[in-house]
C-alpha cells in the first residue's frame, strides 16, 4: 500500500535566528533595526540555518555576530573580510555574511575591504555606517563629515570623508547598494537582493548612533525631508524624487541635471533610466554624495546602485583544482615524498 | 700552434693526479646574473645522485640584480660534499670559482691555502677591477698576491663565445651560457657524470631547442677543456658516503616544509589551506604548495600578511588544515591574529622562516632572533607551542609535527626555521607514507552537554576543546575574541572566569609535553664536562664541532632542542648531568634566557648575529676555551 508522508512544516521563523544572548547595544541604536531586518528576511532565503556564517570585526556593529543563532566569529578589528575569504574559499558551500562598521571596514580594515571587492567571493558584506566611532566613545571616523566636532577633533575634523559606495566601485565591487536602519522595508528588500546576487554584495547601511552622532541621517528618513534628500533607485525606472515626485534627473552627456517635471515638457521616458549594470552611470550616481554638478546638489541615492555578476573567486579556484586534477591526477603521498629524483644506497 | 691542441688530451690525462678526499667544499661565486645558484644546484644534484653526503649554502644578495660587477651584487653557492657524513656547508673552501673581481674580493679570505681558484679573466678587466674597488693598477691575478693558491685563469667569456659561434644565439644568451662551461669543467675535475645536468637542460629548454643545444654544447666544452688542456694538475675524487641504506633525495628546507604540510594533510584527511603573502625567505613554501592543486591543496596569496593569517583562521574554522608562512616582519604583522586564534583555540600552523632583523634587516641572510617573539610575542597571556627545525630535511619532520600538535591539541603552533636551512639542501632518506605517525582528528557532530546543550569549550583530558565545523546541523554557535565563559564559550567578563581560562589555556599547552619526544644526548652521554645545547639550524655546525672535540678526547656532549614550548619533560633533569652548559645561537642569547629562567642553570651563551651560520672553527674554539 502506498503511503504518503507529509513533510513537517519546519520553515524557520525570524526568532529561530535570535541567539540566547542579551543584546547590548544602546537603547535606540540603529543596529537593533538592522538585526531585526536580517532576522526577518533570513527565513525567506531558503538556506539551512547551519550554513549561515557571520564574520565580524570590532566595533558596535560587529557584536552582531553574537546575536544571530547561526555560526559565526566575532574577530579582530578590520579583519573580518580577510577571515571570511578563508571561510568561503575553504568551504564555498557556506553562506557567509561579513558585518562591519565604518571604522572597521574603511579605516583599520581598508585594505581588506578593497581587496574583498576586487576578489569577488560570493558573500555579503554589510557596513553599518554611523559616521562615528561609537565603541571607543566618540571619535571621528573615515566617513565623518569634514568639520565634525568630536573628542579627537574638538576644533573640527580636517579630513575628507570616504564615500563608501564610490570607494567600493573604484575597488571593482560587483554589487553596491545603500540602505538605512530607519526604512525597514527598503532594508529588507536590499538584503534579499544582496543575498540573491552571486558575488561580493556590498551594502552600506546608514545607522543611527543615538549617543555620539544622533540624527546624522534623519534627513533621509524624516517625513519632512526624506523625499527631497533621498532618491530611491529601481532598475529600469526613471530617476525621480521630490515631495510630490516632481523632480527628475536627466543626463546631459556625462553631467546630470535636475529637472522639474511640473514645469517642463520632459516626459518620464527621457529621464535617466536606472541601469544597475551600467558601471559608468553607477559611478555618477555614487557621486550623488558630495559632488555638485553645475552647482546643483543631488539627492542621496538608496537601493542597488550597481549589480553585475562576474566569475566568483572560489568557483574559479574550485574549477582550476578540478581541471588540474583531471589533467594530472592526484599524486600519491609516496610519490610526493620521493619526488622525481632519487638514488639508493 | 693551434694544430697541437688536438694532441693535448693524452698529455693531460697522463699528468693530472687524482686527489682522494673525504670531503671537499666548493664555492661558486659570481655576479647575481651569472647563474651561480643554478650552477651550484646542478653540481649538488649530481653529487647527491652519485652518493655523496652533502650540505649546501646558497648565499645571495637581497637585490635581484644589484649593480653588475660590484661587491654588493656577488651571489654565492657553497656545497660541501663528502664520503663521510656532512652536517655543514663547511667553513673554508677547497675550490673557489670566482667569475669576477668582486667575487674574488668577497670570498678569497675563506679559500684554503693551496686551494684551487678558478677565475674568469674577462671578469678582471679594468672596469670589473674598478667596480670591485681594487686600487687603480692592481690586478690580483697578476700581482702574485695569489701565489699561495693554485690559480687557473680562464677566459670563460671568450671560450664560451667561440664554442657557440654559429649557434645563432644573441650576445646576451651566449654570455649567459658561461656558467655551463664552468659546470662542465667542475664535473671533469670531480669526475662526475654530466648526464643529470644534460637531462635537466633538455627538460628546461624543451621548447627552445637552440638554447638546449647551446647549453649542452657549452657544458661539454667545459669538460673537454679540463680534459684537453694541460693546466689542470689536480682532479678530486670524493667517494660515495657510507650513509644508512635506503632511498634518498636531495631537498631544501622550504621544500621539505611544504611537503611536510602536504603529508600532514594527507595523513589527517584534512584539506590543506595556505594563506600567505610573499616574503623572503619564506616564499618558496607558497610557490611549492601552489603546485599541489591536483591534491586539492588551496593556496591563497592574500593582500597582506594579516590577511594571510586571517584567511588561514577562516579556513581552520571550516575544518581545513590551515597554514600561514612568513618571516620576521610578517610575523610581527600577524601577531594580533595569532592572539585571536589562541583565544578561539583553533588549529593553525605559523611557519616563520627567520631572517636577519629587526625591520627589513638582512632579508636574504639567516638569523635565529625571533625565538622570544615566538615565545612571548602576543598581547595578553597566550603561550603557544614553539617548534624548530634543525636541518633542511628536518623541516619535513617539524612541519609534520607542527600540524599534528595543532589539530590534536586545538592550538596555533609556531614553527621556526631560518634562511640558512630554508635555502640550504641535503640528502634526505625520505619516509614512506606508512612510516608517518598517525594524526587523529575528530569533529564534533552532536551536542556534548546534558540535554542536548552544546559546550564548545568543554575540554577533554588533554584540556582540548572540540572542533566544530560550520554546516553541522544543530551546533550553531558563536566564537570570538572576547573572553569566554568556561565550557559554554559565551562572552564573560567575570574576573575569576578570566583567570581560570588563562590558566586552562596555558595548562593545555603544558600538557603537550606528554605527547612529544624526550630530549636526548646526541652521543648518548648523560654526564660530561660540557654540554652544548642548541636549537634550530645550528645543529649541523654544533655536531661537527662536537665531533671534532670528541676526536681530540674532550669530554663534551650535544643536546638539540626541536620543541621549545613546551620543553621536553626531561630537560631539567638532563641538564643537571653536565658540569657546564653552553648555548650557541644566531641571536644575542634568547634560548639562553629561557633556559636560565626556567631551570636556574648557569648556562653561558655564544652569540653570532652576522647573518651567517656558525663556522665549525668558531664553535670549537669556544668549546675548547670552556673545557680548559
Amino acid at each position: 500500500m502506498d503511503t504518503t508522508t507529509i513533510e513537517p512544516n519546519n520553515k524557520l521563523v525570524a526568532k529561530d535566528f535570535a541567539s540566547n544572548q542579551e543584546v547590548k547595544w544602546c537603547p535606540g541604536c540603529g543596529d537593533y533595526s538592522i538585526l531585526k531586518q536580517v532576522q526577518t528576511v533570513f527565513p525567506d532565503l531558503g538556506i539551512p540555518k547551519e550554513k549561515f556564517v557571520f564574520i565580524s570585526g570590532i566595533g558596535c556593529s560587529s557584536r552582531f555576530t553574537y546575536y544571530m543563532d547561526t555560526y559565526g566569529i566575532h574577530s579582530i578589528h578590520g579583519r573580518a573580510a580577510a577571515i571570511a575569504s578563508g571561510v568561503k574559499l575553504a568551504n564555498p558551500d557556506l553562506d557567509v555574511w561579513v558585518i562591519s562598521g565604518d571604522g572597521d571596514a574603511l579605516s583599520i580594515g581598508g585594505n581588506h575591504f578593497i581587496h574583498a571587492m576586487r576578489k569577488n567571493f560570493n558573500l555579503n558584506y554589510l557596513v553599518f555606517n554611523n559616521q562615528i566611532y561609537g565603541l571607543t566613545k566618540g571619535q571621528y571616523s573615515p566617513t565623518s563629515e569634514k568639520g565634525k566636532i568630536t573628542k579627537t577633533t574638538p576644533f573640527g575634523s580636517i579630513e575628507e570623508p570616504f564615500n563608501p559606495t564610490e570607494l567600493a566601485l573604484g575597488a571593482k565591487a560587483s554589487f553596491v547598494a545603500r540602505s538605512m536602519d530607519r526604512d525597514p522595508k527598503h532594508l529588507q528588500a536590499v538584503l534579499k537582493r544582496a543575498h540573491a546576487f552571486k558575488g561580493t554584495s556590498f551594502v552600506e547601511v546608514y545607522t543611527n548612533c543615538t549617543v555620539f552622532n544622533d540624527e546624522a541621517f534623519f534627513a533621509y528618513s524624516d517625513k519632512e525631508t526624506k523625499k527631497d534628500s533621498a532618491i530611491f533607485l529601481e532598475h529600469g525606472k526613471p530617476l525621480i524624487f521630490g515631495h510630490n515626485d516632481e523632480k527628475g534627473i536627466v543626463l546631459e552627456g556625462h553631467i546630470p541635471r535636475i529637472v522639474n517635471l511640473k514645469e517642463t515638457t520632459i516626459s518620464p521616458d527621457s529621464l535617466w533610466i536606472h541601469d544597475e549594470k551600467d558601471k559608468t552611470k553607477a559611478n555618477l550616481i555614487s557621486r550623488f554624495f558630495d559632488t555638485e554638478f553645475n552647482g546643483e546638489h543631488f539627492p542621496r541615492p538608496f537601493g542597488v546602485i550597481y549589480a553585475d555578476e562576474r566569475p566568483l573567486y572560489e568557483e574559479q579556484v574550485t574549477e582550476s583544482i578540478k581541471q588540474v586534477a583531471a589533467k594530472k591526477g592526484k599524486v600519491s603521498l609516496n610519490d610526493i615524498l620521493s619526488g622525481d629524483k632519487t638514488w639508493t644506497i | 700552434m693551434d694544430t697541437l691542441e688536438s694532441n693535448a688530451p693524452l698529455k693531460a690525462r697522463a699528468k693530472a693526479t687524482v686527489q682522494e678526499s673525504e670531503s671537499i667544499v666548493v664555492r661558486f661565486s659570481g655576479d647575481s646574473g651569472d647563474g651561480m645558484q643554478l650552477t651550484g644546484m646542478q653540481f649538488t644534484d649530481t653529487a647527491a645522485f652519485l652518493g655523496n653526503d652533502l650540505s649546501t649554502f646558497p648565499d645571495f644578495p637581497a637585490e635581484i640584480r644589484a649593480p653588475i660587477g660590484t661587491v654588493a651584487g656577488v651571489s654565492g653557492f657553497q656545497v660541501h660534499l663528502g664520503s663521510k657524513e656532512i652536517f655543514t656547508p663547511g667553513d673554508t673552501y677547497d675550490v673557489l670559482v670566482a667569475m669576477n673581481a668582486a667575487a674574488l674580493k668577497v670570498d678569497l679570505s675563506r679559500l684554503k691555502k693551496g686551494g684551487v681558484l678558478i677565475t674568469n679573466i674577462a671578469g678582471f678587466d679594468r672596469k670589473n677591477l674598478g667596480l670591485a674597488q681594487y686600487p687603480e693598477g692592481v690586478n690580483p691575478l697578476e700581482d702574485h698576491s695569489l701565489d699561495n693558491f693554485i690559480v687557473h685563469k680562464i677566459d670563460l667569456t671568450k671560450l664560451t663565445k667561440e664554442c657557440l659561434t654559429g649557434s645563432g644565439l644573441g650576445t646576451k644568451e651566449v654570455e649567459r651560457s658561461k656558467n655551463m662551461f664552468v659546470l662542465g669543467l667542475l664535473f671533469w675535475m670531480f669526475d662526475k657524470s654530466m648526464d643529470s645536468t644534460i637531462k635537466f637542460i633538455e627538460e628546461k629548454f624543451a621548447k627552445k631547442q637552440d638554447l638546449a643545444n647551446a647549453n649542452i654544447k657549452t657544458l661539454k666544452a667545459g669538460w673537454d677543456y679540463g680534459e684537453n688542456t694541460e693546466i689542470f694538475n689536480t682532479r678530486f675524487n670524493v667517494n660515495p658516503a657510507k650513509l644508512p641504506k635506503g632511498v634518498y633525495r636531495n631537498i631544501t628546507g622550504n621544500h621539505a616544509t611544504a611537503i611536510g604540510l602536504v603529508a600532514a594533510s594527507e595523513k589527517s584527511g584534512l584539506p590543506l589551506f595556505l594563506g600567505s603573502y610573499p616574503i623572503t625567505p619564506a616564499s618558496d613554501i607558497l610557490h611549492e604548495l601552489s603546485k599541489y592543486k591536483a591534491n586539492g591543496v588551496k593556496t591563497f596569496q592574500a593582500e597582506d600578511e594579516i590577511a594571510g593569517v586571517c584567511s588561514a583562521i577562516g579556513a581552520s574554522y571550516t575544518g581545513s588544515l590551515a597554514i600561514t608562512t612568513t618571516s620576521g616582519p610578517g610575523m610581527a604583522l600577524k601577531t594580533e591574529a595569532v592572539g585571536l586564534a589562541t583565544i578561539l583555540e583553533i588549529p593553525l600552523v605559523i611557519v616563520n622562516v627567520q631572517r636577519g632583523g629587526p625591520s627589513t634587516g638582512l632579508p636574504t641572510k639567516t638569523e635565529q632572533a625571533d625565538l622570544l617573539m615566538a615565545m612571548h610575542g602576543r598581547h595578553g597571556e597566550g603561550p603557544l607551542p614553539v617548534l624548530a627545525a634543525a636541518s633542511p630535511s628536518d623541516c619535513f619532520n617539524m612541519a609534520y609535527e607542527a600540524c599534528r600538535i595543532a589539530v590534536e591539541h586545538m592550538t596555533p603552533v609556531i614553527l621556526l626555521t631560518d634562511g640558512y636551512i630554508a635555502n640550504g639542501s641535503e640528502p634526505w632518506r625520505f619516509p614512506t607514507e606508512d612510516e608517518l605517525k598517525a594524526i587523529n582528528v575528530k569533529f564534533l557532530t552532536e551536542a556534548n552537554g546534558v540535554e542536548g546543550v552544546l559546550l564548545p569549550y568543554k575540554r577533554d583530558e588533554k584540556l582540548v576543546r572540540p572542533w566544530i565545523k560550520p554546516g553541522t546541523k544543530g551546533l550553531e554557535h558563536r566564537i570570538g575574541g572576547l573572553e569566554k565563559q568556561n565550557e559554554t564559550g559565551n562572552v564573560s567578563y567575570d574576573p575569576l572566569n578570566h583567570e581560570k581560562m588563562i590558566h586552562l589555556r596555558a595548562e593545555k599547552i603544558e600538557r603537550i609535553a606528554d605527547f612529544i619526544p624526550l630530549a636526548k644526548p646526541e652521543f648518548g652521554k648523560n654526564k660530561a664536562k660540557l654540554l652544548v645545547l642548541g636549537w634550530g639550524s645550528t645543529y649541523g655546525s654544533i655536531k661537527t664541532a662536537v665531533l671534532e672535540c670528541m676526536e681530540e678526547g674532550m669530554d663534551i656532549e650535544q643536546v638539540h632542542l626541536y620543541y621549545i614550548n613546551p620543553f621536553p619533560k626531561n630537560l631539567g633533569e638532563l641538564l643537571k648531568g653536565y658540569d657546564n652548559v653552553v648555548i650557541p645561537e644566531m641571536n644575542c642569547g634568547q634560548l639562553l634566557q629561557l633556559i636560565r629562567a626556567k631551570y636556574l642553570v648557569p648556562a653561558v651563551g655564544l652569540s653570532k648575529v652576522q647573518g651567517l651560520p656558525f663556522t665549525t672553527a668558531e664553535l670549537k674554539s669556544k668549546f675548547v676555551e670552556l673545557l680548559k
